[in-house]
């Protein structure tokens, strides 16, 4: 079906006056529980500017083809962690990617191994519960300081890394052993637990150790790295883990 | 609107739709917490590490060096079992071999098997399976008899 774009023209640019614009295929797997059991393809042609990004392809379906295509977006701009989707098999946020750099066809999927609600929304609730489990919040047994917790530059440094979570879940659900085991923690949570357990200020780190040497912790983790290549955020995922397999490791022998 | 076919999937086969995976326990929940996981994981280094170097010997010794696999016969097995030197190289090759695949297998089980039953009972013979190879192998290599 093709679509006539009802945009307005682009205002500025030298693509208002160039030739026509740049056309795209999104191949959506659209699924909704109230209409079919099974979940289905479909295309649409989306034109584009070079400045687009994929979720403004997307929203551009919603608005001019089909409304009930259902996603969750918020602040559009890599912040907010809620438009994880599956592209072209990849885990990637919609906003921090251009359409330019992702081919003629974009496959687009609900990111896998969380049961689907409806199109590209997920029930979170699994990823939720496995990060509750890690006591993400800090745990001390000192009295309350007057003024703020001090600590070094150095010990601040010490997890840096994985303070830049904004839990938008394409790390877990680009685990293929999350896909299979819905009961592993995932690498989301033992990155959340990396970030306490590495942290000066932190007297809890035991007790998250211990959750993360359950039969479904970090042993689980068969260092696929699809979590490093899919966190937005640059993380290094696999090696936090690594990191506290390694704290899990000299702690015992 | 053109529905297409499943585009080839990279990673792992799709999930059925909608593409729930299996849960078992709430994590962080009731599971007995033991270092179970945490020795297998060491075990497995370990024990790969030294089955590099033991495989790697054993096939070069078999099926390399003077005359390779040909020269193998009931003769030529007596003469190196005579030195206990190569009976623990075997026995412990034979072990830890074992018991690697085995909690490698026991693994793949784990991930794969979404029903509790089929999970017992492939792992029921796969611990079975373990259990006489290792019982026969180590038979034979203590109780080999070279004048037989
Ligand atoms: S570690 Fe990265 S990919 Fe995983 S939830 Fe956090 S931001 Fe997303
Ligand atoms: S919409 Fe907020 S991260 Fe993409």
């Amino acid at each position: 079906m093709t679509v006539v774009d009802s945009r307005p023209a682009a205002a500025s640019g030298p693509a208002a006056t160039g030739p026509a614009p740049a056309t795209v295929t999104l191949k959506i797997r659209r699924f909704d529980p109230e209409f079919a059991a099974q979940a289905r393809w479909e295309s649409y042609q989306v034109p584009f500017d070079p400045s687009d990004r994929l979720l403004d392809a997307i929203m551009w379906v919603k608005w001019n083809v089909d409304g009930s295509l259902a996603l969750r977006r918020s602040c559009a701009h890599g912040v907010c962690g809620s438009d994880a989707m599956r592209v072209n098999g990849a885990n990637r946020l919609a906003c921090r990617v251009l359409v330019k750099d992702l081919g003629p066809e974009i496959t687009i999927e609900p990111i896998k191994g969380l049961p689907v609600e409806k199109d590209l929304i997920v029930d979170m609730e699994p990823f939720f519960d496995a990060f509750r489990a890690v006591q993400p919040y800090l745990i001390t047994d000192d009295h309350e300081p007057t003024r703020e917790r001090l600590q070094s530059a150095e010990d601040r440094a010490r997890f840096d890394d994985t303070t830049k979570c904004i839990m938008c879940a394409a790390c877990t659900t680009s685990c293929p052993v999350f896909w299979n085991d819905g009961d592993y923690f995932g690498p989301q949570a033992i990155v959340a637990a990396h970030r306490f357990i590495f942290d000066s200020r932190d007297a809890g780190a035991d007790e998250r150790l211990e959750i993360l040497n359950e039969r479904e912790g970090v042993w689980r983790c068969r260092t696929t790295f699809n979590c490093t290549n899919a966190c937005p955020r640059g993380i290094q995922v696999t090696k936090a883990i690594q990191e506290v397999k390694r704290a899990l490791l000299f702690r015992r022998f | 609107m053109a529905t297409t076919a499943a585009p080839a999937d990279r990673g792992a086969p799709e999930l059925a739709a909608p593409r729930s995976p299996r849960r078992r326990t709430k994590p962080g929940t009731a599971k007995a917490r033991s270092n179970f996981e945490l020795h297998a994981w060491v075990f497995m280094r370990i024990s790969g590490l030294l089955l590099f170097f033991l495989v790697l010997g054993h096939l070069v010794i078999m099926n390399v060096l003077d005359g390779g696999v040909q020269r193998v016969n009931f003769g030529f097995v007596a003469g190196r079992w005579a030195s206990p030197f190569w009976r623990t190289w075997d026995l412990v090759m034979l072990l830890l071999a074992e018991l690697h695949g085995t909690n490698g297998l026991r693994t793949v089980i784990n991930d794969y098997a979404e029903r509790a039953q089929t999970r017992f009972w492939l792992k029921m013979l796969l611990y079975t399976s373990a259990f006489l190879v290792v019982t026969l192998g180590t038979l034979v290599i203590f109780t080999f008899d070279p004048d037989l």
